[in-house]
């Protein structure tokens, strides 16, 4: 645990300077996952609205019975690792504020809905003029251009939209559904991609630029091969029968699917690849059935998957989820438990070795745990040890060590409410 | 215009875990090599084909995941090839394989191997568990990962005596490949201030697990499991659903139910333009609501008025989209400034007036068959080094001549 102003840890990317004004997850997510591999991520808020723009930043869960717009757990999930900074962007001094860091920035990151940017006076354009070589990578729901730029979103319609809530389901049914916002974390995921790609173009041609993301857009790339059956052989998702998301899309495997546990509402995954995964799961089952004729090929347990899957259910039904699993994964057979929350964070060795979930210090909640990162860089691996910033935490570092403000001054903008 | 990562070179060894992070690389303009075994990788002979006739390169799943490579083939088994792969690796900025945990090693093809042919080399290595953690010797599919990693927990039906559902697509694998590239490309920045090659290792279910909005913090600020809910979050708590069933039997998701008062007036209003006021006595909650500036949706089941306004307002649009086909709704929705949604399925998205506005859609030539077909077109607009499908995916040594001789020649 280090204070905030300690020099962090050296990531790959601790050349790399952002001056970010994005929110909720779609936007913070991206830079979360630059600060944790080294960027110095400086995220601007509004101190009119107190940075309420990010819903997140009051919202639950909270650590203890206290409230506040220092206090969202999920604010402060999304936000580690960096500098938080206020700005009022409805004045004059404001502006010249924002342009001085940006001059100072490789990035400017943002995730308002399409044109506020130019509104505010920060559009591509004015950018280009503050800083020529910048990288500016724009997010919302469906882009800066077309009929739709204008249009909300949040992540339930974003995947509604891109074709991925359709995709979660079972045949003759309402859509299921993503149960979380999984293209606020993948739209991250791009945004960060974009930045790195435009910082790359930028480090070896010297030319910055604009990278317009429209987060459904993003997401309609997510079932490529499902698009061309549809393209190619006319196959459209939409029919019968379809989606089936528990089977396998592509390779088709039998059986493969999420099947009863012994306990409340309790249930293992299971696939078998090939022959050789189906012979070793019938050795675990040890059923008659598991030799018969009409499960022998691929082909056959397909097309018998009804029949195999019910006899299947018949076992997995007498086993806890764990249990089932760890019979079939020593024979090689792909197996999981559907993990709770608990399971996967804290009961799962593979995670413990991984620290996955790092604790870092707040200063208003504390010590608490946040999502880490899936990698690990041999030579300069990402690091997550302090917590989200309050509202204006690095006011006084960032003015006055960056753009090197006399403390006065500092005082002054704060008490006159540009800062 | 080339991609942004034009002049950065990627050698793939092909596998299913990382084809899709190498075509996000070749698809931003990096030259990305794949290399496959003589007799084609496994990939080939995923289904679906083209017209249902399996061939290798008629695999539609081979086609999607490696538009904009090159490919080679090399049998990584004989000495002459290895030798020819290390010259490969030698010419690299990156390098992306998938292998079991030890496979690359007892070829003595591994990092350590690596790195004394092309000390700046980038290696990204992506496995289920990790490299060197207590489960990489297990096995494990898209499906088995994303029910680990709690993917598959917060999906489902408000019906808990049905299993709970898995996303299509294979977003686990694709999760890891997003890791995988941000990753390559933030340790690439890195090595061009500095001449340093290292190793990434991407561990698909951590990535995973890491993933799964407010399933993890939930539990990690407030020890709290939330549980799967029909078309919304799983929640700690039972929430009201905002999926409906439009008049063409379509589904729309009626989003975030109104707070202000313009906004309760715009509800209001469109209520009366459809003629369904007889339909709907909570109207009369809208119109206490357009008496206040702003309803605190916090207070939702502590103030009975404010919980009856709430309802009122999701009620409204909930009866509104029963009225009308999903896509009026949605434009209907959306023009009067509510963030609804219609819920397409992946195919019907290349017909949107908006996608095909921005050009989503995209012809890739298959010179072979003497036609092109129609793909998913750019995740992000680059307006100095745009994104593009350069090549169709490649055939089986297709670019064994203009790759590998010239290596043979040395």
């Amino acid at each position: 645990m280090t204070p905030a102003s300690a020099p962090r840890v050296q990531g790959p990317l601790a050349h790399v300077r952002i001056c970010d004004l994005t929110g909720q997850l779609a936007g913070a997510g991206a830079t979360k996952a630059l600060a944790a591999l080294g960027a110095q991520v400086i995220r601007v808020e509004d101190p009119v609205r107190k940075g309420r723009w990010d819903i997140l930043r009051g919202a639950p869960p909270f650590v203890d019975a206290r409230r506040g717009l220092d206090l969202g757990g999920g604010f402060n999930n999304h936000n580690t690792e960096k500098l938080g900074i206020t700005i009022n962007l409805r004045t004059s001094r404001g502006k010249q504020l924002l342009a001085s860091l940006i001059q100072r920035c490789d990035v400017v990151s943002e995730n308002f809905a399409a044109g506020v940017m130019e509104r505010l006076g920060f559009g591509w354009e004015q950018l280009r003029v503050i800083r020529s070589d910048i990288v500016y990578v724009s997010h919302c729901g469906f882009g800066h251009t077309g009929p739709y730029k204008a249009y909300k979103t949040w992540g339930p319609i974003v995947q509604a939209l891109a074709g991925l809530t359709f995709t979660v389901g079972m045949p003759e049914r309402e859509p299921a559904g993503w149960g979380y916002s999984y293209m606020d974390h993948t739209g991250a995921y791009y945004m960060a991609m974009a930045i790195l790609m435009a910082l790359v173009h930028r480090n070896r041609t010297g030319e910055g630029q604009w990278v317009d993301l429209s987060c459904t857009e993003a997401g309609a790339t997510l079932h490529g091969p499902a698009i061309l059956d549809y393209t190619v052989n006319g196959r459209p998702m939409r029919r019968a029968g379809s989606p089936d998301s528990n089977r396998a899309d592509w390779p088709a495997m039998a059986p493969h699917g999420v099947y009863p546990s012994k306990g409340r509402d309790r249930w293992i995954a299971i696939a078998c690849r090939d022959d050789r995964d189906w012979k070793a799961c019938g050795e675990v089952i040890a059923l008659p059935w598991d030799r018969e004729a009409r499960f022998a090929t691929r082909a056959l347990r397909l097309a018998n998957r009804n029949e195999l899957d019910i006899l299947l259910a018949a076992w997995t039904r007498e086993l806890g989820p764990h249990d089932a699993a760890r019979l079939l994964v020593s024979a090689g057979v792909p197996a999981s438990a559907v993990s709770s929350p608990q399971e996967r964070i804290d009961l799962d060795p593979n995670v413990a070795s991984w620290k996955l979930f790092p604790t870092v210090r707040h200063r208003e909640m504390g010590e608490v745990r946040v999502d880490g990162l899936g990698i690990r860089l041999s030579k300069t691996d990402w690091a997550i040890e302090r917590g989200a910033p309050c509202l204006g935490e690095h006011n006084a570092q960032v003015f006055g060590e960056l753009l090197g403000l006399p403390a006065e001054e500092i005082a002054e903008l704060s008490a006159a409410g540009v800062i | 215009m080339a991609g942004p990562l034009a002049g950065v070179r990627v050698i793939e060894l092909a596998n299913e875990r990382c084809a899709f992070a190498g075509k996000l690389l070749a698809d931003a303009g990096a030259d990305v090599v794949l290399v496959e075994p003589p007799e084609g990788a496994p990939q080939r002979r995923h289904e679906p084909f083209l017209h249902d006739v399996p061939h290798p390169e008629r695999s539609l799943s081979w086609w999607h995941y490696n538009t904009s490579k090159r490919g080679v083939t090399l049998d990584l088994g004989k000495a002459e090839d290895r030798g020819l792969f290390l010259q490969l690796i030698a010419t690299a900025d990156l390098f992306l394989e998938g292998e079991e945990p030890g496979r690359l090693a007892s070829l003595q093809l591994d990092y350590p191997d690596l790195k004394g042919r092309n000390a700046t080399l980038i290696m990204a290595s992506i496995t289920p568990f990790g490299r060197d953690a207590p489960r990489s010797a297990e096995p494990a599919t898209d499906l088995t990962l994303s029910a680990g990693s709690g993917m598959v927990w917060m999906n489902g039906y408000d019906d808990h005596s049905l299993a709970p559902v898995r996303g299509g697509g294979d977003q686990a694998l694709n999760t890891g490949a997003h890791y995988a590239v941000m990753s390559l490309l933030a340790a690439l920045l890195f090595r061009d201030g500095t001449g340093e090659g290292q190793h990434i290792d991407v561990n698909i279910h951590a990535c995973c697990n890491v993933t799964t909005e407010s399933g993890s913090y939930a539990w990690l600020v407030s020890g709290a499991t939330v549980y799967r809910q029909t078309g919304r979050h799983a929640a700690t708590y039972a929430t009201i659903s905002p999926q409906v069933r439009c008049l063409d039997g379509r589904y729309a998701n009626s989003g975030v139910p109104p707070r202000t008062r313009t906004e309760f007036a715009s509800l209001r209003q469109w209520i009366l333009d459809l003629n369904l006021q007889d339909d709907f006595p909570e109207i009369l909650f809208l119109e206490r609501a357009m008496e206040s500036d702003f309803v605190d949706l916090g207070k939702i089941g502590d103030d009975d008025e404010v919980t009856a306004i709430a309802e009122a307002g999701r009620n409204a649009l909930l009866l509104i989209a029963a009225h009308l086909p999903a896509y009026e709704f949605f434009i209907g929705g959306q023009e009067r400034g509510f963030s609804v949604g219609i819920i397409y399925s992946p195919e019907e998205v290349l017909h949107d007036p908006q996608f095909r506005a921005r050009g989503f859609p995209v012809s890739v030539q298959h010179p072979e068959l003497g036609r092109s077909f129609v793909y998913p077109g750019a995740p992000y607009r680059f307006n100095a080094s745009p994104w593009a499908i350069t090549r169709r995916a490649p055939q089986l040594g297709e670019h064994n001549g203009e790759v590998l001789a010239p290596l043979k020649d040395k």
